[in-house]
């Protein structure tokens, strides 16, 4: 395959670097700075792709981002397959290989073009009225069936092997769009000093004047003044230019997301650069230069390959040297078209016709276009395009009727006016304005600090464009701060201007015709399916939007929204604002999930904590377990030890000798100060005003709705000072909670909240051994049961280092816990296992530590309490101060609901087998033969083996327990139902002898 | 991401360094013991949730740490104002009267 339609001396590419490519295993050659689309056009390709619905043959549209046709997957390795990549912005690179979408077997002949012959049962809301009935088929037969022809393209299966990074940005003047608009405006704000981003989703700035061969400005082509003045941008401090970076969205208070594609566009990307960088940006004054996006026109088999843009076909003319046809046919509405005939035909490229809707086309580049030769045809309309694969005549029609003649052509270009865009100031919840005389919807009233300059303001002509940008330029720099400065605004010598154009369905595909006209390519929305849509009762745009599906696809109806809505509108008998327009939102083109997520995955996705002793524990084999953010020693198995094993003879070695447990995983708040002992006394329930210093308390937290909302043990250090233990996970809230009363409620109090919890590395040495352990190594504390009681707090020295020494219990055996500063927290734990060696302690993990307090009916918050739970339900009435006149959660205790009978209350249960052990959340009934669904008692909150008790333990809350006990009870499971006795909470060592022992 | 100024701090943050903590100007009886269930009911369960402009807590927590008020439009989103705790409702919005 040799064609080329590569046009010698044209272009602004050096057409002596080639770069090889392939389009369905096809190779093919380019030249470097074409894009995909440019490519295959120099190589006479057009059918690039399969539409979404019908399967029709697609070729390429424009020659930008708003592409509804030419979706192709690019596949650079196993891993890296990016299904609908527009082609028309994929820059080529040498190697890229290139697959078409949405056929098989073959693009050119693709079996599921035979939904396009049974199209008359495919219509729009096809889908909701047919896969009604009969119900059953939806599940089984309709829904997979649909799912699997549904959608473009394939996923990748690998993991995405790229990564992606992300900046935040702050400036005084955002531009978004670097076209003519957007230079000059960026110009302006930058000659001022303040800081300036201007952004373009182009590989290359200059927006229109890339195909725009007329304009001259300051005594340049267009185009190398636009080059000219980035680079000039570029190089100044205060300005940063960003190419290839699409502004995808526009968030409250001027924040702006860009996204960055780094190196999509290179052969092989350096390992170290991201694929994709998204910008968060903050502006002080945003410049929306947007420009804005040829529609084309509606009329039969106008998706035909070959069919395309007017102004498409000059870009890739006037910029990437190619020609999209040898013998072109013109369709348009408006001027613009005329441009894209005359260079063509300057190109050498043969133009058939214009066909223009107008009556009588008058003008300059009328006339210009009429003394070239160029055959035109006023007044009349293109009713339909011959071929099928490719276009091979347009059939041409007096608009009003009459008769009609085929011209032969191998290209149709396209023009029915230009449709500001306004995506990105409608997302700033701007309101767009409709205006009648030149039919578009305009930025009307601002929300946000911006403004719209150029063509997306409605602005035509270079000239006013550059003045209306550069002014706007100024404004925003001086509204941020900017200095005045010296102007250089941009003279514009030579320009090209277009006006007006037309909407909705042109001659021959108006109503009562049932021709292929499509308004939205990608989604497969013709005149015809919105002209329905109306007919069975939308009425609103927005329920016409979602029964078509016009506008819907990924290209959010870049071409199609005002061609539909104009449709609507005629049919309604309504004036167009009256139909309204949709809301456009974010993102203004796709965005890859990898942009999004950043660097947040895998090990990054959520901060990993590690307490002080995690080295010691890896050493030494601990299984680990997530519990919030921290990695927790679960268990410490002993080389053929499962779990069962392990916490089996942890559970013993505890209670026989000794344990050391890592808790510093605790939360911890320090709460200082005159009235600290006051504060206390309004956030616990328990009485604090008379605990002696030195001496501990369980203390229980509640909301103000009077449930348990956090506990830990307090230990008072002086009469200014406790020691607040929170639970692992309640850290974070408890310490919000006390700062909320502090700071709001009770700021009288002359209190200082410090969160202690990273500063204390937490030890406890748990077991009849333990004080034989840590003695060794104390200075100046003495722990005999005289000096040192249970539940008591001492400060001195272990191992020479600092240490607040709780005598406290979790495991229900004689206990310490040993705080160190965390950097001290690995070698003590160290010297304190040496010590335990000697008497043959263990080191125990979570589960261990579970089952010792479950063995001692030791509650834990968040999994015996839920949220509902009073101190009474949870047998821990006795830590309510009865004679305290306030504390958060007094009054909502004495609600009726709270002191109600029957209430869940927490119980042991004790499994009739004593080897069957509950599964924690099970449900309970009395009666197990009644009829599902069931009356349930409540549910297992614990359940566990216990080796010290030789058979299973559990707790659970149920309805009325205290007043159940040695009750049987049913746990129904899906295999059997399990009888067990309701009993108190405690199962090990009722008396408490252990904690002295 | 909203730009929330902090009143303590007296400069503006981007949202996420803020958490919303409810409505404001509920204060918690001091006599809360003895108060009856209707009145317990309208201080801890009973919120006005209204469509326009709402006075909320909220609290700097990833900086300052101190808990404010502000005055928020719940259509727009947009903050009015942001005062410190314990401080009345203002009696004038700005803006307001425009």
């Amino acid at each position: 395959m040799s064609v080329s339609y590569r046009v010698p001396g044209k272009g602004r590419l050096t057409q002596a670097k080639t770069a090889r490519f392939t389009f369905d295993d096809q190779s093919y050659s380019g030249v470097a700075g074409d894009t995909l689309a440019s490519a295959l056009l120099a190589n006479g390709v057009h059918l690039v792709g399969r539409s979404f619905k019908y399967h029709r043959p697609r070729g390429i549209l424009s020659a930008g981002a708003e592409e509804p046709n030419a979706l192709v997957g690019i596949h650079r390795d196993a891993a890296r397959k990016t299904p609908n990549v527009r082609a028309t912005v994929q820059e080529l690179y040498d190697g890229l290989a290139a697959v078409s979408q949405n056929r098989w077997p073959s693009l050119s002949f693709d079996v599921g073009a035979v939904n396009d012959l049974a199209s008359p049962f495919f219509s729009a809301g096809f889908y909701y009225k047919t896969f009604m009935w009969p119900k059953a088929a939806w599940k089984s037969l309709y829904e997979p069936k649909i799912r699997e022809a549904a959608g473009l393209g394939v996923s990748p299966e690998l993991p995405d092997p790229d990564h992606y990074a992300a900046r935040f940005a702050h400036c005084e003047v955002l531009v978004l769009g670097g076209g003519a608009a957007g230079i000059a405006a960026a110009l302006a704000a930058a000659e001022t000093g303040v800081r300036v981003i201007l952004a373009d989703e182009q590989a290359d700035f200059g927006g229109a004047l890339r195909f725009e061969s007329g304009s001259v400005i300051d005594g340049q082509n267009g185009w190398d003044w636009a080059q000219a003045s980035v680079a000039k941008l570029a190089a100044m401090e205060n300005v940063r230019v960003l190419s290839r970076t699409t502004a995808f969205g526009y968030y409250a208070q001027n924040f702006v997301g860009l996204v960055e594609r780094v190196s999509d566009h290179m052969q092989a990307p350096h390992p170290d650069l991201p694929r994709e960088r998204l910008w968060q940006v903050r502006a002080k004054r945003v410049v929306i230069a947007t420009g804005a996006i040829e529609r084309h026109m509606v009329f039969a088999d106008n998706d035909r390959p070959g069919v395309m843009l007017a102004s498409a076909a000059r870009a890739y003319l006037n910029h990437y040297g190619v020609a999209v046809g040898r013998n072109v046919g013109v369709y348009t509405a408006n001027d613009s078209a005329y441009a894209a005939a005359i260079d063509l035909k300057k190109a050498g490229v043969n133009i058939a016709a214009i066909v223009d809707l107008r009556d009588n086309p008058a003008g300059s580049i009328i006339d210009e276009a009429r003394a070239m030769g160029i055959e035109i045809h006023g007044g009349r309309a293109v009713v339909r395009v011959g071929g099928k694969l490719r276009v091979t005549s347009m059939t041409v029609q007096p608009k009003n009727g009459g008769g009609e003649r085929t011209i032969p052509v191998d290209a149709v270009l396209m023009s029915a006016g230009w449709t500001p865009s306004v995506h990105l100031f409608s997302q700033s919840r701007g309101k767009v304005a409709f205006n009648d005389e030149v039919k578009r919807f305009l930025p009307g009233t601002y929300a946000q600090d911006c403004v719209s300059a150029g063509a997306c303001n409605g602005t035509d002509g270079l000239s006013a464009c550059l003045d209306e940008a550069y002014a706007a330029g100024v404004k925003a720099a001086k509204d941020a701060g900017g200095k005045a400065a010296k102007s250089t605004k941009p003279k514009v010598e030579a320009s090209e201007s277009w006006s007006r154009g037309m909407l909705g369905a042109a001659p021959g595909a108006g109503p009562g015709t049932t021709v292929k006209a499509f308004v939205d390519f990608q989604n497969d929305v013709t005149a015809k399916d919105i002209r329905q849509a109306v007919h069975e009762g939308m009425r609103s745009i927005e329920h016409v939007k979602r029964f078509t599906t016009n506008g819907m696809a990924t290209d959010q109806g870049k071409t199609s929204n005002m061609h539909g809505l104009a449709i609507a509108a005629d049919e309604l008998g309504k004036q167009i604002p009256e139909v309204g327009l949709t809301t456009f939102r974010a993102p203004y083109t796709p965005v890859t999930f990898g942009s999004i997520v950043g660097h947040a995955r895998g090990k990054l996705f959520d901060p990993t904590r590690r307490t002080a002793t995690h080295g010691w524990a890896e050493r030494n084999g601990a299984v680990f377990e997530d519990v919030g953010q921290w990695k927790r020693a679960w268990y410490f198995p002993k080389s053929g030890e499962d779990i069962h094993a392990s916490v089996n003879r942890e559970c013993v070695t505890v209670r026989k000798t000794a344990g050391l447990f890592d808790a510093s995983t605790l939360g911890k708040i320090e709460v200082v100060g005159p009235d600290a002992a006051k504060f206390m006394e309004l956030l616990y329930t328990n009485p604090w005003e008379k605990l002696e210093v030195g001496r501990c308390r369980y203390g229980v937290m509640l909301r103000e709705d009077g449930f348990i909302y956090d506990d830990g043990v307090v230990g008072r250090l002086a009469a200014d000072r406790f020691h607040v233990t929170t639970t692992t996970g309640g850290a974070a809230r408890v310490m919000n909670h006390m700062e909320d009363y502090l700071q709001t409620e009770f700021p009288h109090l002359n209190v200082w909240l410090t969160s202690i919890s990273e500063q204390w590395a937490v030890i406890a040495v748990q077991g009849p051994k333990s004080r034989d352990i840590i003695a060794p190594l104390l200075e100046g504390i003495d722990i005999s049961d005289a000096a040192m009681p249970h539940m008591s707090v001492r400060e001195g020295k272990i191992c020479g280092v600092p240490t607040r020494l709780f005598r406290m219990s979790f495991s229900g055996e004689r206990g310490f816990e040993v705080n160190v500063p965390a950097d001290y927290g690995e070698a003590v734990w160290e010297a304190l296992w040496a010590e335990g060696q000697k008497h043959g302690a263990c080191a125990y993990g979570t589960e261990t530590m579970h089952v010792l307090r479950a063995e001692k009916g030791y509650i834990i918050v968040g999994q015996d309490t839920d949220g509902t739970v009073t101190p009474d339900d949870a047998a821990l009435g006795w830590a309510v101060g009865k004679k305290k006149t306030d504390f958060v959660g007094i009054r909502g205790l004495k609600r009726p609901d709270l002191v109600a009978k029957g209430r869940k209350q927490l119980v042991g249960l004790k499994t009739k087998d004593p080897n069957v052990v509950l599964e924690e959340g099970a449900q309970i009934v009395a009666d197990p033969k009644q009829p599902i669904p069931m009356k349930m008692l409540g549910h297992v909150t614990s359940s566990y083996w216990s080796e010290n008790c030789g058979r299973s333990i559990a707790l659970a809350l149920v309805a009325g327990g205290q007043d159940r006990m040695g009750e049987t009870l049913y746990v129904p499971m899906p295999d059997s139902t399990i009888e067990v006795e309701v009993t108190g909470l405690v199962f090990f060592d009722e008396k408490g002898e252990h904690l002295n022992g | 991401m909203l730009l929330i100024h902090c009143p303590y701090c007296e400069e503006e943050r981007p949202e996420i360094e803020f958490r919303n903590a409810g409505e404001a100007h509920i204060a918690r009886p001091s006599d809360i013991a003895s108060i009856s269930d209707a009145d317990f009911e309208k201080f801890f369960f009973i919120r006005d949730n209204t469509k326009g402009l709402v006075y909320e807590r909220w609290r700097h927590v990833h900086g300052c740490a101190r808990f404010f008020n502000a005055v928020r439009d719940s259509v727009s989103d947009k903050f009015v104002m942001t005062y410190k705790a314990g401080e009345p409702k203002p009696k004038k919005l700005p803006g307001a009267g425009k």
